[in-house]
């Protein structure tokens, strides 16, 4: 009973095309784990249908031992999302971003926790700059300041470094790691980064063309295919039958 | 209902307005500009045609209820497509906000952003045309209500496209109101149109409004039978649209428009 996150037998189809196929995967609480797979293979609408954004064709998903569907609003105040590709308003400062999205998640003491959050993520400086002014850098560490706002017992990072030079995604894998721990959630990471999988991740779960085709520990994965590294095994697995 | 959580989406879009000059002066420019035009096309009409007693305030009043209609409606679509626009769509609904606190807060953020936009419009007929809306007395209050909920009502239908098919359902945001306008019948009686568009017009709650202020202003009386067609049509509309929003809502998480909404 200690699963953050259950799926079971989950399917998507898209006007009949199967964009999840009846995929299974639970996630302890405390523990990160990787969903790989290349573009295309339903990393994106799985992470959907576990924020409530898109309603599974069939299969159920708990999240807390409660089912998202029947319980969305409860559970959608313990969980967040971080993605390159959704943005806060622009228009507004980072401050004002942050007492909004604060509000919407019906935190107690905003101040004290943007204060927080501006220590931990570097954001003092930039806390009254408008946010579409910011570099990518900066953006990605106010997203991450607003992923974080609920301390979410489940957070969803859907490739959270890509487009970030080196320095901007090791410190985010720091943020994550060191997050994690002191806090004891849950993260399911989407990212096409093999390094920063093997870094963060105790488990991963590997997805081609809607399904799941392997799953395993990074290293058990590695010395299972007999490759030196997670990008070889990556390439071995959804390579295979494209090219054979 | 959760009043912090709609307090935190009105603040959204207040910050967005307070802390942008050319946003506010945006809001303020087309309604003002809107009022000056046909408060001298009806000081034309009063100069060379003796159909009413007082063109110039039937006219204007009717131009500011009718603005104060497009501004309504408008306001809501604006508030859907900023979130749209500035690729937010998917936080906000990944946010613990229920669909009745979405709508709600954003009934009442439109209607702010339609009073910044039209108070200043308002104040400006009485020094330049002489003509003060408040002549309509306290049955300006009900039409001013009911043709908020109409616009409402509107945004609420508009924005349901926009849930259901995204950005390119823009278009339809603009020209929804062009498209009733002529069926509202809002500076004629709907005598003048053809037996087949009255038809139409009579189950539209525009008809009776409008009737109703140049009724009052003529005549100087009141018939509350037009404001009470207006309000039942009114509520038979509000409760379709909200219907057609939650079912816009499960068709987007069916179809995936919710994921990636943006331009």
């Amino acid at each position: 009973m200690d699963n953050c996150l259950e799926i079971n037998s989950l399917n998507k189809i898209f006007n009949n095309v199967e964009a999840v196929k009846n995929i299974s995967f639970r996630i302890k609480k405390n523990e990160i784990i990787g969903l790989l797979g290349p573009n295309g293979c339903g990393k994106t609408t799985t992470m959907g249908m576990i924020l409530g954004l898109l309603k599974p064709t069939s299969g159920t998903i708990f999240i807390n031992n409660k089912e998202i569907e029947k319980n969305k609003i409860e559970i959608l105040k313990k969980i967040n999302f971080i993605s390159p590709y959704i943005e806060l308003p622009k228009k507004l400062t980072v401050q004002q971003n942050l007492n909004i999205y604060g509000k919407l998640y019906g935190i107690k003491n905003i101040k004290k926790k943007i204060e927080y959050l501006c220590e931990k993520l570097r954001l003092n400086e930039i806390i009254y700059k408008i946010t579409g002014e910011l570099s990518s850098g900066q953006k990605n560490r106010v997203s991450l300041a607003k992923a974080v706002i609920n301390d979410p017992i489940l957070l969803l990072l859907d490739e959270p470094t890509a487009s970030l030079d080196p320095e901007t995604g090791d410190y985010v894998r720091s943020f994550l790691e060191n997050y994690q721990k002191e806090k004891a959630n849950s993260i399911l990471l989407a990212s096409h980064n093999m390094n920063e999988v093997e870094r963060l991740c105790s488990s991963i779960f590997l997805m081609k063309a809607g399904s799941i085709i392997d799953s395993g520990k990074p290293k058990e994965l590695i010395s299972k295919h007999g490759r030196k590294n997670l990008e070889e095994v990556f390439l071995k697995l959804t390579r295979k039958n494209e090219f054979d | 209902m959760n009043l912090i959580r709609m307090y935190g989406l009105f603040l959204r879009h207040f910050y967005l307005i307070k802390g942008s000059l050319p946003r506010v002066l945006d809001l303020i420019y087309w309604p003002s500009i809107q009022i000056i035009l046909w408060g001298f096309i009806s000081k034309f009409f009063t100069n060379y045609s003796d159909y009413y007693n007082n063109t110039i305030g039937v006219i204007l009043t009717c131009a500011i209820l009718y603005d104060f209609l497009f501004r309504s409606s408008i306001s809501f679509n604006m508030l859907f497509l900023e979130e749209i626009w500035s690729r937010n769509f998917t936080n906000l609904f990944i946010a613990p906000l229920t669909t009745k606190e979405i709508i709600t807060s954003l009934i009442f953020t439109a209607l702010i952003r339609t009073l910044i936009g039209l108070v200043p419009a308002i104040i400006l007929t009485s020094p330049l045309f002489g003509v003060s809306i408040l002549k309509l007395g306290i049955p300006l209050l009900f039409l001013f209500l009911s043709l908020y909920i109409f616009g409402i009502t509107l945004g609420i239908m508009v924005s349901s496209g926009l849930l259901r098919y995204g950005p390119s359902f823009e278009n339809i945001a603009w020209s929804s109101l062009f498209l009733l306008a002529p069926l509202g019948c809002i500076y004629y009686p709907i005598d003048i149109l053809p037996n087949f568009f009255q038809i139409l017009a009579k189950v539209l709650p525009l008809v009776y409004i409008f009737d109703e202020a140049r009724n009052i202003l003529i005549n100087g009386s009141v018939n509350y039978s037009n404001i009470f067609y207006a309000y039942f049509l009114n509520i038979i509309y509000l409760c379709l649209s909200i219907i057609l929003f939650y079912v816009s809502f499960s068709k987007a998480r069916e179809k995936g428009t919710l994921i990636n909404m943006g331009e």
